[in-house]
């Protein structure tokens, strides 16, 4: 009870961030205006019925919610899943907040952190009937282990629980093998972690603890029907085409996080994407699943009509556009040269090329986004209005004893065309402060396995600058930047720390949050960590990314998610 | 022999193109009469082929003038539609290269019924058995099986059989043959021309034959006339225009016939030059450019043409040289190289 | 023609096979020659931060530690007499025809191959009785009124229709007509709703062929007017109409038969382009997601897929003519 208390003050911490917690109690949200379901719940009702149309510019990678990466993904599997923990079911930063859902509370922690204990709710059904036990959340997360059959999932847990080398259900079928899970009731869940972790419960919200019976599961075909604990069940999946989910009969309706009001969930794939925009506009899709904005003709048409642009919001994605310099690569292994292109870099022409302020984002001085939990506003390299400052850029380089400039490469994906005219606009930027890049384009695929994320591509073909764009697993500091500035995490291939930045003070901060219970501890140490970083000099943020999202007038109880950044489906209904 | 059941007179058949006015017909007169046949010989370029396609109403794009009264009524002014009816049932016409004037993708026997239901309301069955009639009358063998044959099936000869059975199908009064035998080889040319005078004689047709070659229309035509940069030069009974021929474009044609005891570049009167552009025609005798006697004519030559005048009966002749001069040059100087040595 | 028969479909099957090594050797040799190695390429296969532990055992699922040949033999013992592939607890017997199973989407690539067929077929069969249609008879027209307002005109709209690219025209056609979008509906299942959602990806499509088809009539046609055997059968006294229908537009179609039905061999194997902006389930949407994902398995079943539709239209085209074109012997 102790540790609730400690929980709930680092609460109200992240609430009193918001003006408004939004209510989330359905009377009276926010009326249709732009941005309105940014903070607030446009249309709350309760009416119920009618079909929800979403649509897809691409496709799931898998609809088992044990073997996923979107974020999309993980926002929608809450419509046919529940994981111990969910993201709180409300607008603005509270949705940053992590409530239980199938458990009955956060977790406990003891053990100096390396347990980890959720109850379950009891009287929790799948889809069939079968009561949810603690046994088919141990077999959920046991079969993450199974890389080779489930490859797509996030690999906290496989990670973080002390289960030595256990190599999945499918090898090893005998449950009481694996060891990083204990089950001593039907309804108590036990984690057993090599280190303690801070944000368990949020790994906990990741869908890969929505519970599977080992019964049912037929490994990489199970996402042809995953059993639903969820107010919906899927009816139909078929990649590229189609998927379909009706209401769940075996519900539990005590289940306050999500909501039963449509009668049917619709999602087409593979849409062309101003098809989706068109149909948006016309009103015969309810939302862009994916949410990452619509394109620039109808942008145009939003912005430019008043009663479009009252249905539209410009939020957060949570994603940070960012470039780095390889701490491995001269001359940027002298801090002096880094920080000459952090004052050279004219952040305003990067959101330019990457569509200004409404489609592109707000320029970013931290590696943390304003919608993540620890985020700190501060500028440590500000130049005037963002555009630059060849002065000081060129004091820099004297202090690098390179007075006259140097030539290096600039690394990015040139299939991604705004992307290549970021780099053009940064290498037009650096020129003027002496500084010769030279632009290198590879292909997105493998951009983390063979190029960035190859630090010796990097090395031997003398990479000095590389863009990198980046979404947190999860909304808190760690989830964020752990993969980015750990040092612990440099790897030979796959490598997302592409700055090389391996510094003890970052990496000991990094465990003592991961130690510390206490919310408003974790959240102070996730800025320091932000801070730190950003004077190492090697990391240039210069883009909170954001999206101009359309929502259909018809939907009810709209908001968005602040911790996937897109709208909560797990609310919503038709009018 | 009454009227003559063509008759052309002073007709010009003119093109609009992007070089200029071409005058391919320029002042054309003869008549033809029922059962008679009548050469036509000219170079190419000499207006003849266009002379048979303005008789036929085929020129959609040509100027004409002038009149051609066939059986009495006159096919200039006549309107395009009624011209199509007389097409094929009163004038019928065959071409010089048999394959490429039948449809590849019909058989010939489709061809022939088609050709006979135009102008006959009758059934196919009926049309069919009339070309496996007609087919045999011209000397194809087992015409009830080749009626099925599509044209590349057929020899060259046997097309040009077809071709003329085709033609001959709704029983014509009037055949213009225009280059019937130029793509066939010597020994089927005859049989070609022997079939043509022998249908001739059984249809009561009168034909025109259009032929660059004085020796085929030798044997087969009543009547020649030379045509020579769209007008006629010399036009005489055939025996006359063997025996006594009076225009030096003429003799020069003569001179062309090739000779089985000659070799072609032995050949003693060749023309020389070439034919001119109906665009610029010479002035005064269109002919002086390339004709070997023109000095004796002094200026009128290049500034007068020539009118077609009779020397004797039956005999017109466009040239400025006087009739002794013409008949002397033709005794002393022409015929006995033609004969030889 | 029996002899013609075996020939063709001998050399069908060797192109099939050739096809499927080319397709085979790009998407494995090439990206080697490109210096990627095994473990990149699985890689790809695995989720974010590969670990080399997942990757080997992604290489060993995969068979991509096995040599090329190996790989290639497998996959034609798919095809012929079927394999098995585990996923987890599950052995699935793949029947033949086996294509193989999608790395991505744990599903085999033939039933969703055949799956999409439809939706190409009604595209391809709709816009092309429309274009063929329109076409021609513009083509026909243009070529009779030659030199004419009509004429230029109808040129001048078909050079249009040539130029402009499929998604212009799809997006501009979709914004104006359809905001709403186009859904596939299945004949079966709605022919009316199957019609009115198809009608603009069959005029869209319809457009640029209508174009190009325009343009071969009008030629075709003008050099038609112009043979021999025209002129016989106006001497005939034969109708201008009937000389144009069934001497002249007969001659023209006939080749225009073989492109016509190479084109529509092609757009059954995937009219990538439209599909793509009007977002429709069919093959070339396939292809398009197959390629985006590079998922081997999927790009081989399509790209054979395709290859087999062109080699069955050539081979279709190649007897119709023989049946237009009498002159042709098989």
């Amino acid at each position: 009870m102790r540790r609730k208390a400690a929980l709930a003050a680092g609460l109200a911490l992240v609430l009193a961030i918001t003006a408004c917690g939004g209510g989330g109690n359905g009377g009276n949200g926010g009326t249709a205006e732009f941005n309105a379901a940014d903070t607030s719940i446009v249309n709350a009702s309760t009416k119920a019925g009618g079909t929800l149309n979403l649509a897809l510019n691409d496709d799931w990678d898998s609809i088992d919610p044990g073997n996923t990466y979107y974020g999309f993904a993980w926002d929608f599997a809450r419509f046919y899943g529940r994981a111990l923990t969910m993201f709180k079911p409300a607008p603005g930063t509270a949705g940053l907040e992590v409530v239980p859902d199938l458990a009955t509370g956060l977790g406990e922690f003891t053990d100096g952190g390396r347990t980890v204990t959720y109850k379950l709710r009891p009287n929790v059904k799948f889809e069939d009937g079968t009561p949810v036990t603690s046994k088919d959340v141990k077999y959920a997360v046991a079969r993450t282990y199974a890389r080779d059959v489930l490859p797509n999932g996030p690999t906290y847990f496989v990670d973080l629980l002390d289960a030595g080398d256990y190599p999945g259900p499918y090898q090893q079928p005998d449950l009481n093998q694996f060891t990083g899970i204990q089950t001593p009731d039907d309804l108590t869940v036990v984690f057993k972690l090599k280190a303690p972790f801070g944000d368990f419960d949020y790994l906990a919200a990741n869908p890969q603890t929505i519970p599977v019976p080992q019964a049912k599961d037929t490994g990489a075909k199970y996402q042809e029907h995953p059993m639903s604990t969820g107010s919906y069940k899927v009816d139909s999946y078929v990649p590229g085409k189609e998927f379909i989910l009706s209401k769940n009969p075996n519900w539990d309706t005590s289940d306050t996080n999500r909501k039963q009001l449509l009668d049917k969930i619709d999602v087409k794939l593979k849409v062309n994407a101003e098809d989706i925009d068109n149909r948006l506009l016309a009103g015969s899709l309810d939302a862009d699943l994916a949410g990452t904005g619509v394109q620039a003709a109808a942008q145009s048409r939003i912005l430019s009509d008043p009663n479009l642009k009252k249905n539209a919001d410009n939020s957060f994605t949570g994603r940070l556009w960012f470039f780095v310099m390889d701490e491995k690569v001269a001359p940027f292994d002298n801090i002096e040269c880094r920080k000459a292109v952090q004052y050279a870099t004219d952040k305003v022409a990067l959101q330019t090329a990457f569509g200004g302020p409404i489609a592109g984002g707000e320029v970013a001085t931290t590696m943390l986004p304003p919608n993540i939990v620890g985020y700190q506003k501060f500028d440590l390299y500000q130049t005037p209005e963002a555009k630059g400052d060849i002065a000081k850029a060129k004091e820099a380089l004297a202090a690098c004893g390179m007075p006259n400039g140097f030539s290096t490469k600039i690394l990015l994906r040139s299939d991604r065309p705004k992307e290549v005219a970021a780099g053009e606009a940064l290498q037009q930027a650096l020129a003027k402060a002496g500084i010769q890049a030279e632009i290198t384009g590879v292909p997105s695929g493998g951009y983390f396995t063979r190029f960035a994320g190859a630090p010796e591509y990097m090395h031997a073909n003398n990479i000095g600058i590389a863009f990198h764009g980046w979404q947190a697993d999860w909304p808190t500091g760690y989830g964020f930047l752990q993969q980015l500035v750990d040092g612990r995490t440099i790897k030979a291939q796959g490598n997302t720390n592409v700055q090389e930045m391996d510094l003890p003070a970052i990496n000991a901060l990094f465990d003592k949050a991961a130690a510390s219970t206490d919310v408003a501890e974790r959240t102070a140490i996730y800025g320091q960590i932000d801070r730190a970083a950003m004077e190492h000099a090697s990391v240039v943020p210069f883009l909170y990314a954001k999206g101009l999202v359309y929502r259909n007038p018809q939907m009810t109880n709209v908001y968005i998610q602040y911790s996937y950044g897109i709208y909560d489906f797990s609310q919503v209904g038709k009018q | 022999m009454g009227e003559p059941f063509l008759s052309v007179q002073d007709l010009r058949v003119q093109f609009q193109t992007d070089d200029g006015l071409v005058r391919s017909v320029d002042g054309l007169s003869f008549e033809l009469r029922k059962q008679q046949t009548l050469g036509i010989v000219g170079e190419s370029g000499s207006g003849k082929s266009v002379t048979s396609l303005a008789i036929m109403g085929l020129h959609k794009q040509a100027r004409l003038s002038g009149q051609i009264l066939l059986d009495g009524q006159d096919l200039i002014s006549m309107a395009p539609d009624d011209i199509r009816r007389l097409r094929g049932k009163k004038m019928a016409m065959i071409f010089q290269d048999p394959l490429s004037s039948m449809h590849p993708f019909y058989t010939v026997g489709n061809q022939i019924i088609e050709a006979y239901q135009i102008h006959h309301a009758v059934s196919t069955k009926v049309a069919r058995k009339h070309a496996i009639d007609m087919l045999g009358r011209v000397g194809i063998p087992r015409p009830e099986k080749r009626v099925d044959d599509y044209p590349h099936q057929f020899s060259g000869g046997m097309r040009q059989r077809a071709m003329i059975a085709m033609a001959l199908s709704c029983d014509p009064e009037l055949l213009i043959a225009d280059e019937p035998t130029t793509a066939l080889d010597v020994t089927v040319q005859a049989q070609i021309l022997d079939l043509i005078r022998d249908l001739q004689r059984d249809f009561h047709t009168a034909v025109i034959l259009i032929t660059h070659d004085l020796g085929v229309v030798s044997e087969i035509a009543d009547e020649i006339l030379v045509m020579y940069a769209g007008r006629a030069v010399e036009r005489a009974s055939s025996d006359v225009l063997f025996t006594r021929p009076e225009h030096p474009y003429t003799w020069g044609l003569l001179g062309s016939l090739p000779r089985l005891d000659t070799e072609p570049t032995d050949r003693l009167l060749q023309i020389k030059g070439t034919p001119p552009s109906l665009i610029n025609v010479p002035s005064g005798c269109p002919f002086h450019p390339r004709c070997p006697y023109a000095e004796l004519n002094g200026e009128r030559s290049y500034t007068s043409v020539p009118a077609l005048k009779a020397s004797e009966s039956g005999h017109l002749v466009a040239c400025h040289l006087p009739v002794e001069t013409r008949h002397q040059l033709w005794e002393t100087d022409i015929k006995p190289k033609l004969e030889g040595p | 023609m029996a002899r013609f028969l075996v020939r063709r479909l001998a050399g069908a099957v060797l192109l099939l096979v050739i096809t499927s090594m080319v397709t085979f050797a790009i998407f494995f040799i090439v990206p080697r020659l490109a210096g990627q190695t095994v473990d990149q390429l699985a890689a790809q296969y695995v989720g974010k931060d590969p670990s080399q532990a997942e990757i080997e055992a992604t290489k060993e699922k995969l068979g991509l530690d096995k040599p090329i040949i190996v790989q290639y033999g497998q996959f034609i013992k798919g095809i012929v007499a079927g394999r098995e592939f585990s996923f987890g607890p599950d052995t699935e017997y793949c029947p033949p025809p086996c294509f193989g199973y999608s790395f991505k989407t744990q599903r085999p690539v033939w039933p969703d191959l055949v799956d999409r067929v439809p939706v190409t077929f009604s595209l391809a069969i709709g816009a092309a009785v429309i274009w063929l249609i329109t076409g021609v008879s513009i083509g026909v027209l243009s070529a009779l009124k030659k030199g004419t307002i009509f004429d230029r005109f109808a040129m001048v709209i078909a050079l249009a229709g040539v130029s402009l690219p499929i998604f212009f025209t799809g997006l501009l056609s979709l914004a104006l007509f359809r905001p709403t979008g186009v859904n596939y509906v299945p004949f079966t299942s709605d022919p009316l709703g199957w019609a009115s959602n198809l009608l603009l990806p069959w005029i869209t499509l319809a457009f640029l062929y209508a174009a190009l088809y325009a343009r071969l009539t009008r030629a075709g046609m003008l050099e038609t007017m112009t043979e021999d055997y025209i002129r016989t059968a106006r001497a005939k006294g034969l109708r201008e109409r009937k000389v144009v229908t069934r001497h002249a537009l007969r001659a023209t179609l006939t080749p225009i038969l073989t492109i016509f039905g190479l084109d529509i061999g092609l757009l059954l194997g995937g009219a990538v382009l439209t599909e793509s902006t009007f977002s429709l389930p069919g093959i070339g949407r396939y292809a398009i997601d197959a390629i985006n994902n590079q998922d081997l398995p999927q790009v081989l079943g399509v790209t054979m897929l395709a290859a087999f539709f062109v080699v069955v239209a050539s081979l279709v085209v190649d007897l119709l003519y023989a049946v237009a074109d009498p002159r042709v012997r098989l």
